[in-house]
């Protein structure tokens, strides 16, 4: 199937989305888009597939015009749209979710559950995966739910598959399970439109590359013939210099000292320390316990042994309130349930952490409510309409923002990061790393939980990889303080000990 | 990039209550327009009275909504410490310790509400439910199913529901302050903040130290503090306590929290509106009274009011 859309326009309430924007894909092609949040990427795709109708422009599909006005119609012909919020039913098993509306009945609408397990078998064989259809959507990991939504798709005999951001919360192996599926998809002629921020996966499977910026077509490259800083160039329109800045922090004392925290089945034994100004790197593959080390420290998930050092000094933080009070911040891996309060203004949600700070005897100082949150649009350069805003308008990179300024105002002596850059654009990427440079030359011992390898490694001084919650090593990634014959920290290095290996 | 409004949550605001506002001054002036009884000094004071009751109720019934929770056992809770008070006084305890007693009761029923719900790990539904059966059950078994009356003339029971100051009857000064003194502490204090942090999103306020459970039995404690309270009004009022006394209070409370834009997921909504939607409960029932309108319509014209008053906020 070959899909041309060209000088597609999309207002919302007077506010123009999309200006002439235009991609087009071949048959049998893994096409990569990409642009920064708010580019008009998902508006041009829920555009093709009849979520929304666009102003003007056109649509080829095999050179015929078209004009779906629901998904459904476009699903019927092939484009097939998995989004990044899965659309399964949790509480149904994967046959059900598989055959959702389409199920296979015999007479008098009984069910005939031989033919879809039958027909499901076929499916997820064709994608090499071994998932049981009886199993309960919500029992699988988030990698098995993308390979039940495509699936779905091939069930309905998908031309075109558009994927948004598949890979931001899978396992490495998940993510290899994938490229592998695409691949062979990509042989029997069908196409994956990728959307995605990572880099390193667009030039590892896209053949072709659109990019998008404020709405407008800025251009198609072939993967060979482009590179990364050129397609950074064309995503945000200008130089973006070294992706991670260099930081001079000078490294002190050691803050934060964790030793033998255990949680049974989840993370045994995990000692570590951090000093001040110092980054630890947390790598290790999804599910390897990281985030609940991190819970524990904060005292938000409770341990089953284990001592805390704060300063070389035993504390006892058995909750975020009494962790805050030691001076530890945390900012979570979930923005959205964790994070922050979506449908409050960015004042309430800045002011939340910040509570003794903004009031007198309980009373709220309205003046210095304002002023905190003033100071945090400011600082942090959160672009908005002003702090009233509701943070459910707002861009990833602008939310994480705010929830950097949540913790940042509480003067932490120690702060925990996890995941502190997952669907962030290249941009406020790089706006972060000197949000965490800032506050590490500053002497705030840093902690950064990150599934990015190239991450981990442009921005940690150590990094410490954990493997099914044991803790596998702690690399050095610092050449400079380097001692003869250490092990460094490097990509293999790593992956080596995420996977359970050896460093020889 | 994003050019939406700066003042869109404010104006939200205030639409929230748009509807249950018309709707009060609405009724109220058609009312008034009607009945010349309705609009005399002496029924407008005599409806405050009677609103006061639900007024406190619904008062402790939009802190508990706002967290996503709700106090099913608030008629209950008042028919337990009511009657419990009666008994004390019946066996002649002096009324002010009794009375007490009755507050003290409503914090600790209240308190055991936040706990099953907190530390019990229950649906706010499925706790005060049990515990609205429960304290019914009671009731009747220390009452013996029976009235208690013979109260005695106390001038300080007699007063709280009977008595006035500066022509104004002490219910509606009751409800005044309690209304001013939550809606300082909801809008005005750290301890609001995370009432709202509570019920927007419980686990980001937690992992932003708030201790939501403990927000949590506070406010269930004041419900049953208010629903105890709003108790001792009646008690004084009506001279005698009644094992039936309180049932269905629980759904004008909700009813009224529901009219005044309360978002009942939590996280959104303001006691002030609270406020219009009793008053509008109360125009209601007074008016409709006044007209000699039978009791069984009284119910499905209230029903319809409410509908089209949530109906009209519901556009935003």
């Amino acid at each position: 199937m070959h899909i041309t859309m060209t000088g597609i326009n999309k207002s919302f309430s007077g506010n123009q989305v999309l200006k002439n924007a235009e991609i087009d894909i071949a048959e049998g092609e893994i096409h990569a888009l990409m642009g920064e949040n708010g580019a008009g990427k998902s508006t041009l795709m829920k555009i093709l597939t009849g979520v929304y109708t666009r102003d003007s422009g056109e649509v080829l599909v095999n050179g015929t015009p078209v004009n779906y006005t629901h998904p459904k119609q476009a699903e019927e012909a092939g484009i097939v749209f998995i989004y990044q919020e899965l659309n399964s039913v949790p509480d149904l098993t994967v046959r059900e979710n598989l055959f959702l509306g389409k199920e296979i009945h015999g007479k008098f609408g009984i069910l005939d559950k031989a033919a879809m397990d039958k027909k499901a078998r076929q499916v997820l064989d064709r994608l090499g995966v071994s998932i049981p259809v009886d199993r309960t959507m919500s029992e699988l990991s988030v990698g098995q739910q993308q390979m039940i939504e495509i699936a779905k798709a091939l069930l309905v005999d998908a031309k075109v598959i558009i994927m948004d951001e598949p890979t931001a919360a899978m396992t490495l192996e998940e993510t290899r399970v994938l490229f592998r599926v695409l691949r062979e998809l990509k042989e029997k002629g069908v196409s994956t439109i990728y959307i995605s921020h990572r880099m390193e996966e667009i030039f590892e499977i896209c053949d072709r590359v659109t990019v998008l910026r404020d709405g407008q077509f800025i251009g198609t490259k072939k993967v060979s013939e482009t590179d990364m800083d050129s397609l950074i160039k064309m995503m945000i329109g200008r130089e973006i210099g070294e992706r991670y800045p260099a930081r001079h922090s000078k490294i002190g004392d050691t803050m934060l000292e964790v030793k033998d925290f255990t949680k049974k089945g989840v993370f045994q034994n995990v000692s570590f320390s951090v000093r001040a100004g110092e980054v630890l790197g947390v790598s290790g593959l999804i599910g390897a316990g990281r985030t609940e080390i991190m819970q524990s420290i904060f005292g938000y998930l409770p341990r089953d042994g284990g001592t805390l050092l704060i300063r070389g000094k035993e504390v006892s933080v058995h909750s975020p309130e009494q962790a805050i009070s030691y001076g530890i911040g945390f900012i979570t891996e979930d923005r959205k349930t964790e994070g922050l309060m979506l449908e409050k203004s960015i004042r309430e949600n800045v002011s939340l952490t910040n509570l003794g700070r903004i009031s007198d005897h309980s009373v709220i100082d309205k003046k210095k409510d304002m002023e905190l949150a003033r100071k945090a649009v400011q600082e942090l350069t959160i672009r908005c309409s002003g702090p009233e805003e509701s943070c459910d308008s707002l861009s990833g990179g602008n939310q994480q923002k705010i929830i950097f300024s949540k913790w940042i105002f509480t003067e932490p002596k120690i702060l925990i990061l996890d995941e502190p850059t997952r669907g962030v654009d290249v941009g406020a990427k790089k706006e972060i790393y000197n949000i965490i440079n800032t506050l590490a030359e500053k002497g705030v011992a840093v902690i950064m939980v990150s599934s990015e390898l190239s991450e981990i490694l442009g921005m940690s001084d150590r990094v410490m990889v954990i493997h099914e919650g044991h803790m596998a090593g702690i690399l050095n990634n610092r050449p400079e303080t380097a001692a003869a014959g250490e092990k460094m920290a490097s990509q293999e290095n790593i992956m080596t000990l995420a996977t359970g290996g050896k460093l020889k | 990039m994003n050019t939406k409004t700066l003042s869109r949550p404010r104006i939200g605001d205030i639409l929230q209550n748009l509807g249950a506002m018309i709707a009060l001054i609405v009724l109220f002036v058609a009312f008034s327009i009607i009945s010349a009884d309705f609009r005399s000094m002496n029924n407008i004071l005599s409806l405050l009275k009677q609103a006061s009751t639900n007024g406190l109720i619904a008062f402790g019934m939009t802190g508990v909504i706002l967290t996503g929770g709700i106090d099913l056992s608030v008629g209950s809770l008042l028919a337990l410490t009511t009657v419990v008070g009666a008994l004390m006084i019946h066996a002649g305890t002096a009324p002010v310790i009794a009375m007490l007693c009755v507050l003290l009761l409503g914090v600790v029923l209240g308190a055991l509400n936040g706990i099953l719900i907190t530390k019990g790990r229950l649906q706010p539904f499925i706790a005060t439910l049990i515990t609205m059966t429960v304290y019914r059950g009671l009731t009747y078994i220390f009452s013996n199913g029976m009235p208690i009356s013979g109260l005695g003339s106390d001038p300080l029971l007699s007063g709280v529901g009977r008595g006035t100051m500066m022509s104004i009857p002490v219910p509606v000064w009751i409800m005044v302050v309690l209304f001013a003194l939550y809606f300082f502490i909801l809008n005005k204090t750290t301890f609001g903040r995370k009432v709202y942090a509570t019920g927007s999103n419980e686990k980001a306020a937690q992992l932003a130290g708030v201790n939501t459970h403990k927000t949590k039995v506070i406010l269930y404690t004041i419900s049953g503090f208010l629903a105890s309270a709003a108790g001792l009004i009646l008690l004084s009022r009506l001279g005698s306590a009644q094992p039936t006394i309180g049932v269905g209070y629980e759904t004008d409370a909700i009813a009224a929290v529901a009219l005044g834009g309360t978002s009942m997921m939590g996280g959104r909504g303001k006691i002030y509106g609270t406020l219009i939607g009793v008053l509008i409960i109360a125009v209601l029932n007074n008016g409709l009274n006044i007209m000699n309108v039978s009791s069984y319509y009284q119910d499905v014209v209230k029903g319809i009011v409410i509908l089209l008053a949530v109906l009209s906020d519901r556009k935003r």
